[in-house]
């Protein structure tokens, strides 16, 4: 049966990881052409990190890059947090796919509208 | 006119320098391609040290190495605030080199371009780490939420850096500046023209409230 493999990966197993291994993990995982929906996303950090790394293993005949989108991050505003005036930033559902498989249609806060094509 | 405007404040701005009341702050000017990002960078250029960026052009990714300018003097509102201003490469997550051929370049020309995109791109990406703040171009006709916007803002969020956010091409009837308000309501938002110069002094007076020190 054609089709795109599609991988949900739970937020336990990626902070298993070190930033540099879960950006490895994504990369593979994308250039052997499958969709991971992360259930928590990356820092800002690492997706600028994420986009550095994508850009140095761009081959311009197999691998054009990454579709990727997440929602925005969400203040985690504990009491300790606001009495510390430290917010913290909440990474949030992000979903990661091969560009020439995986193209956004449409996104506003609320839902991420993607086509996935076998071509 | 214009030249006696860029002459005064050319030298205003030597005057600053020369009593030795410099206040630099490195400012990055980022977006994705073709939002109007050196556009802008040449118009802040032209208004206020009488030169120019570099090139524009309809294809994307026609800026492929960080350029920077120093010591350019913005005064507005009674505030001054130094810049040294980066106009940074577009940022993307991909670069398909058939996108160029559509635009017209062989192929050769457009595989050339997209490596030297790939380039441009990380180059971007590392100037992050040494910057004072950030104006993000955006374009007004497009959907804000992309990536893209998301990884800047999120990256100066992180780092607790200025940001200003401009909503670029109200020029084009379907410019929407407000959804861009409402996408990132937690930043300044400047609606502008860069290629017009519509509400460009707003801008400027935003630039010595954020970035003055």
């Amino acid at each position: 049966m054609n089709g795109v493999e599609m991988d949900l990966v739970s937020e336990e197993m990626l902070s298993s990881l070190t930033s540099m291994e879960k950006i490895r993990y994504i990369l593979d995982n994308v250039r052997q052409g499958k969709i991971l929906v992360l259930e928590r996303g990356l820092t800002p950090e690492e997706q600028s990190k994420l986009i550095e790394m994508t850009m140095s293993e761009i081959n311009l005949d197999d691998f054009i890059g990454i579709e990727i989108e997440s929602y925005p991050a969400k203040e985690e505003s504990s009491l300790l947090r606001r009495l510390l005036k430290k917010p913290s930033l909440q990474t949030r559902l992000t979903m990661i796919g091969p560009a020439r498989h995986l193209k956004t249609l449409k996104k506003d806060r609320e839902v991420i509208s993607a086509l996935v094509s076998m071509r | 006119m214009p030249f006696l405007i860029g002459l005064r404040r050319g030298l205003s701005s030597w005057i600053f320098r020369l009593l030795g009341r410099k206040r630099t702050a490195r400012i990055g000017i980022y977006g994705p391609p073709n939002a109007g990002k050196t556009t802008l960078a040449n118009r802040i250029l032209r208004d206020w040290s009488g030169e120019a960026m570099g090139s524009v052009s309809p294809i994307p990714h026609e800026t492929r190495r960080a350029r920077r300018r120093e010591g350019v003097m913005i005064n507005a509102n009674g505030r001054s605030v130094v810049l040294d201003v980066v106009d940074t490469p577009g940022l993307a997550t991909k670069i398909d080199f058939h996108e160029f051929m559509a635009h017209g370049l062989s192929e050769e020309e457009a595989k050339r371009r997209a490596k030297e995109a790939t380039e441009g791109v990380i180059e971007a990406v590392k100037w992050l780490d040494d910057l004072d703040g950030v104006i993000l171009v955006m374009d007004a006709t497009e959907d804000p939420f992309t990536q893209v916007n998301v990884v800047v803002v999120g990256n100066m969020e992180a780092r607790e850096l200025p940001l200003i956010i401009v909503a670029n091409k109200i020029d084009l009837e379907e410019a929407n500046p407000q959804r861009i308000e409402s996408a990132f309501p937690q930043h300044p938002i400047v609606p502008i023209s860069a290629l017009e110069g519509t509400n460009i002094e707003q801008l400027y007076e935003e630039i010595t409230r954020r970035f003055g020190r």
